[in-house]
């Protein structure tokens, strides 16, 4: 054997290890809890970011760490939930008085909640997704003294989808976490069937 | 009305001092008269599944004509234009996410974590560029990495480097590789997602450090070709090692290279290796020394790493956020005039108990003890051989194409005036 042929000898040798490492740790992944990851309890679809609305604290970051301006996480109505309260403490600042439309009495710092009168006493409220932030201090008035019904959540037909969510690295609450595509939303009190 | 306000307020102060759980049903239902029809919340679907598979389509289509157009056409003009509809296509319209450069950390956090489970495009982002360059070479870095296309859109006016900042700069993707899989591997963070240079372009939209970072990177990639891809890229470490096993690989000249030399300064990333014919230019003892001394140092090197590693430790796992809040708890009680930060506030409002965080933390910084021993001495091995890699002179009759290095981009094929017969 000349020495050109045990250089290739040896290269064409360690080129089926190298192909023999990543066939093992394919494997290893694909194979792992003894189930393949195509099979019928299959878990291995695209994943995409979730925010738990029970573990979040409405700290405001969703609103100033997200990659896109505005941010993608915006506050989500479940009108199911809703008490349609005059006094709505996602509205309205608190100890306010006259309840009316003016700008210096909402929570929302962008005015994206529209308050509509639907019978006597009820209104109804509407998220502008155009204007909302996701500051989420409406959810944070609505969850203190109210039922809830607004609720953060990352509206995925404006997520990128970055594979390190830029809110998830900095949610003090670790409400952010890797789902199956498909079931993308988690609402709190709100039905699975509905989402 | 009058009545159902004073009730509201009632309920108002009692929810004061309710427990602040949120999703209390505090007020019912009402129970509309006027035919009120309550709207259905809006949930809109994310990217379809099919999507991503396309994706996945789309990468193994480009890898196989890149892998053509410079294997069998040789052509140039078709590598440009085919990594042109690779920035187009993985760049701007996919946005860079998700690319088999981060995919090392799906990957790494895969393997190492028991909870995480990795989407199968996702591994085929990872796996089947390098299954390729075992093949056939870097074609992938040529013309189907978006980051490669953009930097060699900007390469005007390219300049060589020299053996030894090549070198030097060049052990920086690896620096980079072993950080990223340390922090992959703790679950702490993606950093080669976080300080992606040019995801911001693409979206166009980045904090100003990312843009200012994007643009020395294109600033500077005019003189110095593809500055990420050859002095920072983690992937091309992994590119670089299987290439130089690969069963083929694009060759500068389609027949006998004449020895011309007129491809000597074609290679815009310093990526030829020209004739060395001569044995031992130093001299055959000193040369031997050389050798000698490098291989005694190479062990010393690794442990040197290897305690630096060790010592260096504590400041690498507090970039891991659990470690983190476990140092704020820590020092939190300080400082009790400033406002609670709201690690803490959600810290203790979920009601796990600071010894359970504290014993997770041990764990974690004891993981962090090891992956920075391993780490550190990683990097004092690559240390080594990279000088060892400077002093040695492999005998060479030809001008080839550096397996390691070349990014199989046929940049030097038009320079070669060899025509197959």
């Amino acid at each position: 054997m000349d020495k050109q042929n045990r250089r290739q000898f040896i290269r064409t040798g360690i080129r089926w290890i190298l192909f023999g490492g990543m066939a093992l740790v394919a494997g290893d992944l694909i194979f792992r809890k003894g189930e393949p990851l195509f099979g019928k309890n299959r878990k291995s679809g695209p994943t995409v970011w979730q925010l738990d609305p029970a573990k979040c604290i409405q700290c405001g970051r969703c609103a100033t760490n997200c990659v896109k301006t505005p941010s993608a996480v915006k506050c989500t109505h479940a009108y199911s939930m809703c008490g349609y309260c005059n006094l709505c403490s996602g509205y309205f600042k608190p100890e306010t008085k006259t309840l009316d439309t003016g700008a210096e009495k909402q929570l929302c710092p962008v005015s994206a909640i529209k308050r509509t009168f639907v019978e006597d006493p009820f209104y109804e409220y509407t998220i502008d997704e155009a204007l909302c932030i996701g500051c989420g201090k409406c959810v944070k008035g609505c969850g203190a003294f109210g039922n809830g019904s607004l609720q953060l959540q990352v509206r995925h037909h404006l997520c990128d989808n970055c594979n390190d969510c830029s809110i998830a690295r900095n949610c003090p609450s670790g409400a952010f976490s890797r789902v199956q595509l498909t079931d993308p939303y988690l609402l709190k009190g709100f039905g699975k069937k509905n989402l | 009305m009058r009545h159902k306000t004073v009730i509201v307020f009632i309920l108002l102060i009692l929810g004061i001092f309710l427990p602040s759980v949120m999703g209390v049903q505090r007020f019912p239902k009402p129970e509309f008269e006027s035919g009120y029809v309550e709207p259905e919340t809006q949930f809109p679907v994310p990217r379809a599944e099919f999507l991503a598979w396309m994706d996945v389509a789309v990468l193994l289509l480009s890898l196989s004509l890149a892998t053509f157009l410079v294997l069998k056409k040789r052509s140039r003009l078709g590598v440009f234009w085919l990594s042109l509809f690779s920035l187009a296509y993985f760049g701007f319209y996919r946005q860079g996410c998700v690319c088999s450069i981060g995919a090392i950390q799906n990957v790494t956090l895969a393997l190492f974590s028991g909870s995480y489970t990795i989407p199968l495009t996702v591994l085929f982002f990872f796996l089947v560029p390098l299954v390729f360059t075992l093949l056939f070479g870097r074609t992938f870095c040529a013309a189907v990495c978006p980051f490669g296309a953009f930097q060699d859109l900007v390469a005007v006016k390219p300049m060589p480097m020299g053996a030894w900042l090549n070198a030097f700069l060049g052990m920086i993707p690896y620096l980079y590789l072993g950080l990223a899989l340390l922090f992959a591997a703790t679950a702490t963070d993606f950093i080669i997602c976080r300080y992606d240079p040019f995801v911001g372009i693409f979206r166009m939209n980045a904090s100003f450090g990312m843009f200012l970072f994007a643009g020395v990177l294109l600033l500077s990639g005019i003189f110095i070709a593809r500055p990420y891809c050859r002095f920072l890229c983690p992937y091309g470490v992994l590119l670089n090692w299987l290439s130089r096993f690969s069963w083929k690989h694009m060759n500068i000249t389609p027949a006998e290279c004449i020895q011309c030399r007129l491809c000597e300064n074609a290679c815009p990333y310093d990526a030829i290796d020209f004739p060395q014919t001569k044995k031992d230019p130093a001299g055959r003892r000193k040369q031997v020394n050389r050798l000698i001394l490098l291989a005694l140092l190479l062990p010393l090197l690794v442990l040197g790493g290897a305690w630096t590693g060790g010592l260096i430790h504590s400041t690498l796992s507090g970039v891991n956020s659990k470690v983190r809040l476990a140092r704020l708890l820590q020092t939190a009680s300080v400082s009790k005039d400033q406002p609670e930060p709201p690690e803490i506030t959600a810290f203790r409002s979920s009601g796990i108990a600071q010894q359970q965080l504290m014993a997770e933390v041990a764990t974690i910084e004891h993981d962090f003890l090891t992956g920075s021993r391993i780490f550190g001495g990683f990097i004092g091995l690559v240390f080594g051989m990279t000088l060892i890699g400077l002093v040695r002179t492999p005998y060479r009759t030809d001008y080839v194409p550096n397996r390691g290095t070349c990014f199989s981009c046929a940049k030097c094929m038009d320079y070669c005036p060899v025509i197959k017969s």
